[in-house]
């Protein structure tokens, strides 16, 4: 019995790991630049999409994909904002969330013209090796995928704590306008923002492809599943997505076990629910909207 | 001038309003079953993008999960008719009461911790999401089976609101003027100069002595009412109840559309938007279906969401509007805006 919880325990942090990765894309762009991504889960399905092919075209290692697919949704992210985005971010907030359901929309629908509906399990040698640890045993796949999403997250976090686009960035984030008084070049911080962000998205995406099948309609859930986590850790906050992504994970993991299947997602919107009304703002969230 | 202007301009639109009104009952009795059933979909839609656009347009509070309400009214009404053969009047007036109130609770819960803008709109996603999933797995509603309405009998009985499409047509175009001319008089009533200047400045109507807490929640709560009796009509339209349709995203998304396209806080902005985008949407469906291309609908949506924010953020209603008053307004009008422009 103890061998048992602490199996979906362990896997409830590990693939808690992998959703903070894809929070912390949301957070970032929300963080600087105001605008909630609600494309946010097209992003991580077209990771797994690039996941599913480089696996499947060169039989490259997940990491490899993972890569592959930070470099195409950094470049990808870039020009969406360079492109649309940017002509929106001064708008009221209804109109940019109506311009990202439009952009959502746009995605899952080019996904469906270019893949089709149908599931595509990555067929991977990984999906079933396993890791024993005394009392748990871990699959391979979910293991690197949070060690790689862990050690992104801790990098990531170094970046912008250090480095002088890190600084810049952050004070985008604190203050725009002061940022454009001492010179910054606001619109390049917006878009290398937008391109992290998805690239957050796209990494999660590839590491998790051993474990979903790639499929349009995930799309809408990894959306949802963003929110939840982002929220629940507070918008905006990096510590929030790391810490939200967690408690979702395990809450999950523990659903499913004790409850049915149904339950388990159902309760992240319930955690939800139950967190905005106690504390609108997430764990770490105080920054006013 | 300005005034006898717009008096002019108050005469047209009620004429425009009456002759649209009267093309569309002439429809109602002319077309063909395809161009009806068409039809009444872009009503109903009509008549919940009112809803929604009440809530935005007017109340200044963006819901993305109008699909719970319009589920709440959807089950109301199936489950009263088909488990206990109860007629659908009592379901759509229980499900009004049911949604208004679970509406007013989620204010509730939400204004009265200052859970505000997008946090209040993603709490409506997640309140919708939530509520999907348990009826999903609630087998008393039919859980992901769905809930069947017996097939029509072929008369038409008012009390029982059973009918061919025709009959259902005329529903919901009664029920789109319904919300039409409730829109205007809401906005043209004291609430909805209340509930514009809310929209507008919060801290300044409080300051006024608007009591900004109660008044968001009867918004809500109307909206959420109304928006519960088009899905209790939506359902017998359909004549199905699956959980997946009638309260996922994608019908939040269909709600919005109209009013967006059409224009905010407009009292003919939805209608003109889901008479622009769902005949649009069907044809791309239906394209894309002989084509074998899936998703097609899905890129044309999004492209319309986008251009209309992009180079219409008004919408195409306003757009309309300005046309006419180009063509109408006598020359000292013009003058007269044109001054105001450069005030």
């Amino acid at each position: 019995m103890l061998s048992l919880w602490l199996n979906v325990l362990a896997s409830g942090i590990l693939l808690g790991l992998v959703y903070g990765l894809i929070a912390l894309g949301l957070t970032i762009i929300f963080g600087v630049m105001r605008v909630v991504n609600f494309a946010h889960g097209e992003m991580v399905v077209f990771g797994v999409y690039v996941g599913y092919w480089t696996v499947r075209l060169w039989n490259v290692p997940i990491i490899v994909a993972a890569a592959i697919a930070a470099v195409v949704m950094f470049v990808f992210g870039y020009l969406l904002e360079a492109l649309i985005v940017k002509r929106f971010v001064n708008r009221p907030h209804h109109y940019q969330f109506i311009v990202f359901i439009g952009l959502s929309l746009l995605f899952s629908g080019a996904l469906l013209v270019a893949f089709g509906p149908d599931p595509r399990p990555t067929a991977s040698q990984l999906s079933f090796q396993t890791v024993s640890l005394g009392l748990v045993t871990l699959d391979l796949a979910r293991l690197q995928a949070a060690a790689t999403a862990g050690l992104l997250i801790a990098l990531l976090g170094a970046y912008l704590k250090f480095s002088s686009f890190g600084r810049s960035l952050r004070a985008a984030a604190d203050n725009r306008l002061g940022g454009l008084i001492v010179g910054l070049n606001i619109p390049r911080v917006y878009a290398v923002t937008f391109g992290i962000g998805a690239a957050c998205a796209g990494v999660a995406g590839a590491l998790i492809s051993p474990l979903f099948d790639a499929q349009p309609y995930l799309a809408v859930d990894f959306t949802l599943l963003a929110f939840v986590t982002v929220i629940v850790g507070g918008l905006g906050s990096f510590g929030g997505a790391l810490l939200g992504g967690l408690v979702i994970g395990v809450a999950e993991a523990i659903a499913a076990l004790m409850f049915t299947p149904s339950m388990k997602t159902a309760l992240p919107y319930a955690l939800l629910i139950i967190i905005l009304v106690f504390r609108p703002r997430g764990f770490f969230g105080a920054k006013e909207i | 001038m300005q005034k006898k202007f717009d008096r002019g301009l108050e005469r047209t639109r009620w004429l425009a309003g009456i002759t649209v009104f009267a093309v569309l009952g002439l429809v109602g009795m002319l077309a063909n079953p395809y161009v009806i059933s068409l039809m009444t979909i872009v009503l109903l839609f009509t008549f919940l993008g009112q809803s929604w656009n009440l809530m935005l347009g007017i109340g200044g509070q963006l819901s993305i999960g109008h699909a719970l309400f319009v589920g709440l009214g959807a089950y109301s009404v199936g489950v009263l008719y088909v488990k206990y053969g109860i007629s659908p009047w009592v379901g759509l007036l229980t499900g009004m009461i049911l949604a208004g109130s679970v509406g007013a609770s989620i204010a509730w819960l939400s204004f009265r911790f200052e859970v505000r803008g997008i946090y209040f709109a993603l709490l409506t996603i997640a309140a919708a999401e939530f509520a999907r999933i348990m009826f999903s797995g609630w087998e008393f509603v039919g859980a992901m089976q769905g809930l069947f309405f017996p097939a029509p009998t072929g008369g038409i009985e008012i009390s029982m609101l059973r009918g061919d499409a025709r009959f259902y047509y005329f529903v919901a175009l009664a029920l789109a003027a319904l919300g039409i001319i409730g829109t205007e008089f809401i906005s043209r009533s004291y609430l909805g100069y209340v509930w514009r200047a809310m929209r507008d400045d919060e801290s300044a109507a409080r300051a006024l002595g608007v009591r900004t807490f109660q008044h968001k929640i009867l918004v809500i709560s109307i909206s959420a009412a109304t928006a519960a009796a088009g899905g209790g009509v939506l359902a017998l339209v359909q004549g199905s109840i699956f959980p997946d349709s009638i309260m996922g995203m994608g019908l939040s998304v269909d709600v919005l559309i109209g009013p967006v396209v059409g224009g905010l806080g407009t009292t003919f902005g939805p209608l003109v938007g889901s008479l622009a985008a769902i005949p649009l949407n069907h044809l791309m469906s239906a394209l894309g279906d002989s084509l074998r291309i899936p998703g097609l609908n899905n890129i044309t949506y999004g492209v319309v969401l986008i251009s209309v924010v992009w180079f219409l953020p008004d919408g195409i209603w306003p757009a309309i509007v300005r046309l006419c008053k180009a063509i109408q307004a006598p020359p000292t009008a013009l003058l007269w805006q044109s001054r105001k422009v450069e005030e």
